[in-house]
């Protein structure tokens, strides 16, 4: 609150960012949560809600005539321009954002104060929905060959890894404390995917500390135990995900990658997946793009390859083909992904923010697109779980290890993601998407190195406010509208037919399905109105300005043309207002978070270069 | 003529046939008149082979040819083993570029057959001669001759018209095609100017097209008309009779909007041929807007470039986007598309009428008004009422579709009059049919199938170049018609989206280039895997089809009242 140096500016301008002309006039709110502007105008009064964890960059720009420029830059890649009256007040609001979009301690997150209404019980079995060890129970694990290990149990070994790890039966506490010493940040070889099928398995680790020379004993004797895990196989895969030049760079720090002499059975594969800089800086480049004001089709495609983004998704789905069924929960948020660093919900070092979840998540949306049957989910999921990621109104995805979420006790202390958006799942699912359907049966095969074509832009991602820039009607709501009511109609003939069976007289039943009729589109129009057919033209004449409007003022050939519009804007609902919303207007009220300067520790580890071992 | 003459070789054993994303076949194969045809060997046993082939020779665009194994060929000293060589034999290679798109290889043993065959194909694929050409001689079972020819009468269109306002009758004064040759019959124009009029106007139009109705938006009663450009020439010429009809077209007041789809350099220069535009002293009432359009040999390179880029296997990510960007064709994709929406704002929006034309106005010109149509009137989105609008807006208006689609992106010979502006239309089209889902009444594969009949065709439909043409080749006496069978239930039925229900509103697209995305089922048919997409749709129409006709109704009407109800929208949103 004491951040706050200004709650409610007055006259404040909303740009829209496809077109300068539809700018709203409203009502700038800070509180200590969000960022709100209600519109004035009276019949729609709509309001767009900005987490400041949301908040990536503000951006005070050059005073004109017409007010001060304040430009909002989101994780979420919504972009909002305000134009603020008075020079002062913009100043206030942008040092106030700043301190607000930067929080320094854990419990200025939004996530502690959030509070949905559950009660204690609800908010464990929110945390008990994703149970990693039944994740492997259902690969077939422990088994023969792989075990639970409790070597780390108290974050003995290594800090960011989790408690319980899967490894080879084979593979002793010798053996594992062993090759952990002889791993950058002690990030052991463990399991991250059996194939009961098969015997083959997915393990994951860290690059060795080998230098120019060094070897370990230990780590070669883990990763035999890996091999031998597999008995059908007589080699292991090792897949380095970076580019080779990476690798040998790192040997200078005494890093760098397995010297083939010294494991034996072993074959090594480089992929040049690029570090979080260049992703970063990737990320940036097309976001650039997406920004641009009414570009020309080779602006917009020349600057998407110029940031190369779809490249690296190309070059990492080619990686992922060994990879198939990720799940998030188990590969990147047990297993140490960096999430605080790399999200940066807390103030830090800049260089370590990466965007590696986003690219996971367009890498299944890029897998959906080819499969379209294959996903229980679909693109909303992906888009609201991008969404919380950086909302910090979920305490999921704080923190950069388990070690760091015990400590703060984030499972008492905030709610779950998942439960939220299981109590939400019937807008998740894909209506294609049958158990029983080949295309959820086994592997999927992407098609890989030809058809570049495949790799589309995904503007429901990073133009995803932009609403007119998005098909007006949604396929999978329809259906999912048509699947509901074949079913509703099917247990009502059922219901009937037993009716039919008992009763002598039919024409009671006729009055009945009537009336249930309407009940049924009522319900319906929940998930299918959220598509709407109505629509106003854009300026396809923006650059035109001699173009008459009928307007009384008419005979001025130059006055711009004013487009009618006779849609309300509450019609294009933006998800931020929608799933804030949710929150409720009470838990607004400012509370500041309790003390305790938990802060977290500065690890300075920047390899996100993990290895990734194949057992074959 | 006579085709056995072009004909050097009729048959030929033991050829393999492959085709992308399918396993190679061996088999006859046999050239006739019309069609290349390869049947696969039977088993040894005496049963007959299956036909593996059956295709039409004009839809070959290119033949490419290569011999291997050329022992004979060699000096002997240069060859190692000249016995193997001789051994192996010569045999020839033919690759089959279709204007479909598709790529066929044959494997033909013996040089001199694969030579024949080549040349062969060579020679029957360029004949160029209207009455020669397979709709002529293919006579289906089950269809009459006359069937479908005359199902979308101008006088039908008219009276739609007719039975709003009187402003407006049909006029027969080009009867035998005198005053313009690429005009039909009959026109709509207004009802207040005489055809002696029209005749002197068109003598100020190029090519006789004097302003004509394209459409009446019956929500205003503003038109859409569509002509040639005037011929003002370096001495700006003036036509009182042309200034009156476009007069006439407007009441006192009123104003219009001419979108020429040239750019106003362009237009300018024009005058120098002798063409022009119309100057604003001459017609006050008129504002003129420029919107240049792509056409001609432009677009047929752009067209060439996109599909060499497609097939490329090697490009690599980024050079794929820089490719994609610059064959410019995504770029006329969003031109058009924003040129056609320009128009339908200013009849739905500003209320006022539109005459649109380039320099012929048989290309962009129809190009934009057959789309602002697609985009106004819920009319044109049904599958018969779309087979009208192309009846009129195409075939009638003068397209000339022998010229434009002549060749397709492969062929070699030297470019004449070919264009893909049909083909530009249909991925517009395909544009809205992204963006508006449920609006369409047909899929994707009706466009395909139209894209292929239009370059080559066992129907007259897309025959000629206009409708003197068609006359004199007398077109519908002797072939059928393309309608006639797609319109028989059990074809039509492919051809319709299991999404459809009826959206009376105006569509208006997104043209950001966010929005706009190469049409993969049309560029990549022949090379992506369509497989799991084919599942996909087979999914979609399963869960359609397990609805109940009412219950479907009901999603389908709740949904448009979702939207004109704000009421409703608020309430489902908590």
């Amino acid at each position: 609150m004491e951040h706050i140096r200004m709650p409610k500016v007055e006259n404040v301008r909303l740009l829209d960012r496809v077109s300068s002309r539809k700018a709203a006039l409203g009502t700038l709110y800070l509180t200590a949560t969000h960022v709100i502007f209600v519109e004035n105008a009276s019949e729609t009064r709509k309001e767009t809600w900005v987490l400041h964890s949301q908040i990536s960059s503000i951006e005070k720009q050059a005073t004109t005539a017409t007010g001060c420029p304040l430009l909002i830059r989101c994780k979420n890649f919504q972009v909002i321009q305000l134009i603020i009256p008075q020079e002062r007040d913009c100043h206030d609001v942008y040092i106030s954002l700043i301190r607000l979009a930067r929080p320094v301690r854990y419990e200025e997150l939004y996530c502690f104060s959030f509070n949905p209404k559950l009660d204690k019980e609800e908010r464990e079995q929110g945390w008990k929905l994703v149970d990693l060890n039944e994740e492997y129970n259902r690969m077939g694990i422990p088994n023969d060959y792989w075990q639970i290990s409790d070597v780390n149990r108290d974050y003995g070994v290594c800090d960011s890894y989790p408690t319980e790890v899967y490894v080879p039966k084979s593979a002793t506490a010798h053996i594992i404390v062993g090759s952990s010493k002889f791993r950058s940040r002690r990030r052991f070889p463990a399991l991250s995917y059996y194939c009961k099928d098969n015997n083959a398995s997915i393990c994951r680790s860290s690059q060795p500390l080998s230098g120019f020379s060094a070897r370990c004993l230990e780590d070669e004797q883990m990763l035999q135990a890996i091999r031998k895990a597999n008995p059908g196989s007589d080699f292991l895969y090792v897949v380095d995900t970076r580019p080779k030049l990476n690798a040998m760079a790192n040997r200078a720090a005494g890093k760098g990658y397995e010297n083939e002499d010294n494991y034996s059975n072993i074959k090594f594969q480089f992929i040049g997946i690029e570090n979080i800089h260049v992703m970063r800086n990737s990320l940036q480049k097309m976001l650039e793009v997406c920004e641009l004001k009414s570009p020309s089709m080779s602006d917009f495609l020349w600057g998407l390859e110029n940031s190369g983004w779809l490249k690296h998704i190309k070059a990492i789905m080619d990686a992922g083909i060994f990879i198939a069924k990720v799940l998030i929960e188990k590969d990147w948020i047990s297993f140490g992904h960096k999430f605080n660093h790399r999200y940066g919900n807390l103030d830090g070092d800049p260089k370590e923010i990466s965007p590696v979840i986003d690219q996971f998540i367009e890498c299944v949306w890029q897998l959906m697109e080819q499969f379209p049957c294959a996903f229980e989910f679909n693109e909303r999921f992906l888009i609201h779980i991008q969404h919380h990621i950086y909302s910090c109104q979920f305490g999921n995805f704080l923190c950069n290890s388990q070690k760091e979420r015990r400590e703060l006790k984030i499972q008492e202390r905030t709610y779950s993601l998942w439960a939220h958006l299981w109590k939400n799942r019937a807008d998740y699912l894909n209506p294609l998407y049958r158990s029983n359907h080949s295309q959820t049966q086994g592997t999927l095969y992407p098609q890989m190195a030809p058809c570049n074509f495949l790799y589309k832009f995904w503007s429901g991602m990073y133009n995803r406010f932009e609403k007119g820039l998005h098909p007006r009607q949604s396929v999978t709501d329809y259906l999912m509208a048509v699947k509901e009511e074949t079913q509703q109609l099917e247990e009502e003939l059922e219901v009937l037919g037993e009716r039919l069976a008992n009763l002598q007289k039919m024409q009671l039943n006729d009055n009945k399905i009537q009336s249930k009729q309407q009940d049924r589109s009522k319900q319906l129009g929940l998930s299918a109105s959220t598509n709407s057919l109505a629509n106003t033209p854009q300026e396809y004449s923006s650059d035109l300005k001699s173009f008459p409007s009928r307007s009384p003022s008419q005979g001025d050939e130059d006055s711009a043309l004013i487009l009618t519009q006779d849609n309300l804007k509450s019609s294009d609902p933006d998800l931020s207002a929608n799933s804030d919303q949710e929150s409720g207007v009470e838990d607004l009220s400012c509370r500041s978070p309790s003390g305790g300067g938990c802060l977290p520790s500065e690890d300075s580890g920047k390899d996100s270069d993990e290895a990734v071992c194949l057992a074959v | 003529m006579e085709f056995s003459e072009l004909i050097k070789t009729a048959t030929v054993e033991s050829v393999l046939l492959s085709c992308a994303g399918l396993p190679p076949v061996r088999g006859t194969l046999c050239i006739t008149s019309h069609h290349l045809l390869l049947s696969s060997c039977p088993g040894g046993d005496g049963q007959p082979g299956t036909m593996e082939l059956w295709l039409l020779i004009r839809n070959v665009d290119a033949v490419e040819k290569r011999v291997q194994n050329l022992g004979w060929y060699q000096p002997p000293r240069t060859n190692d083993s000249p016995r193997d060589t001789r051994l192996a034999g010569s045999s020839g290679t033919i690759t089959l570029r279709c204007k479909d798109l598709k790529v066929l290889q044959l494997e033909i043993p013996g040089m001199e057959e694969c030579l024949n065959i080549a040349s062969s194909i060579e020679a029957l694929s360029s004949v160029d001669s209207v009455m020669m050409m397979y709709p002529f001689f293919y006579r289906p079972q089950d269809l009459r001759l006359e069937e479908g020819w005359h199902l979308f009468p101008l006088e039908q269109y008219f009276q739609q018209i007719a039975a709003q306002t009187s402003q407006w009758r049909l006029s027969d004064l080009n009867r035998d095609f005198t005053t313009c040759p690429t005009y039909p019959a009959d026109v709509i124009v207004p009802a207040a100017v005489s055809d002696d009029t029209l005749r002197r106007a068109a003598r100020f139009r190029q090519g006789g097209r004097f302003p004509v109705l394209s459409y009446y938006h019956p929500r205003n009663g503003t038109v859409l008309l569509r002509s040639s450009q005037p011929l003002t020439g370096p001495n700006r010429k003036r036509c009182p009779e042309d200034e009156v009809l476009l007069g006439m077209v407007l009441d006192e007041g009123e104003r219009g909007f001419i979108i020429d789809t040239r750019s106003a350099q362009a237009a300018k220069q024009a005058r120098m041929t002798g063409g022009g535009t119309e100057p604003k002293s001459s017609y006050p009432q008129w504002k003129r807007l420029h919107r240049p359009l792509e056409r001609g040999r432009p677009l047929q390179e752009s067209f060439i470039k996109l599909v060499e880029a497609c097939n490329d296997a090697s490009l690599s990510m980024d050079r794929w986007l820089s490719r994609l960007e610059s064959c410019r064709w995504l770029s006329h994709v969003k031109a058009a598309l924003s040129t056609a929406c320009l128009a339908a704002q200013c009849l739905d929006r500003e209320e006022a009428s539109v005459l649109v034309h380039g320099a012929e106005g048989t290309d962009t010109t129809l190009l934009v008004t057959a789309l602002a149509q697609v985009i106004l009137d819920p009319g044109c989105r049904t599958v018969v009422g779309f087979q009208g609008l192309l009846e009129r807006e195409w075939i009638e208006a003068g397209h000339p579709f022998h010229l434009r689609c002549a060749r397709s992106a492969y062929s070699h010979a030297r470019l004449k009059q070919e264009a893909p502006l049909f083909l530009l239309f249909l991925d517009c089209v395909w544009q809205l049919s992204r963006q508006f889902p449920f609006s369409l009444e047909f899929g994707e594969s009706l466009l395909l199938t139209l894209f292929d009949n239009a370059y080559a065709s066992d129907y007259g439909t897309f025959l000629c170049n206009n409708e003197k043409e068609r006359c004199l080749c007398k077109v519908k006496e002797n072939t059928h018609s393309l309608w006639a069978w797609l319109n028989q239930p059990e074809e039509k039925k492919k051809y319709l989206n299991p999404l459809y229900s009826h959206n009376p509103l105006v569509i208006w697209p997104s043209v950001e280039p966010q929005s706009i995305q190469l049409w993969q089922g049309l560029f990549f048919r022949w090379i992506r895997p369509s497989q799991y997409l084919d599942e996909a749709r087979a999914e979609m129409q399963r869960l359609v089809e397990g609805n109940e006709a009412p219950a479907k109704e009901s999603a389908g009407s709740r949904l448009s009242r979702s939207l004109s109800d704000p009421a409703a929208w608020t309430e489902n949103e908590r």
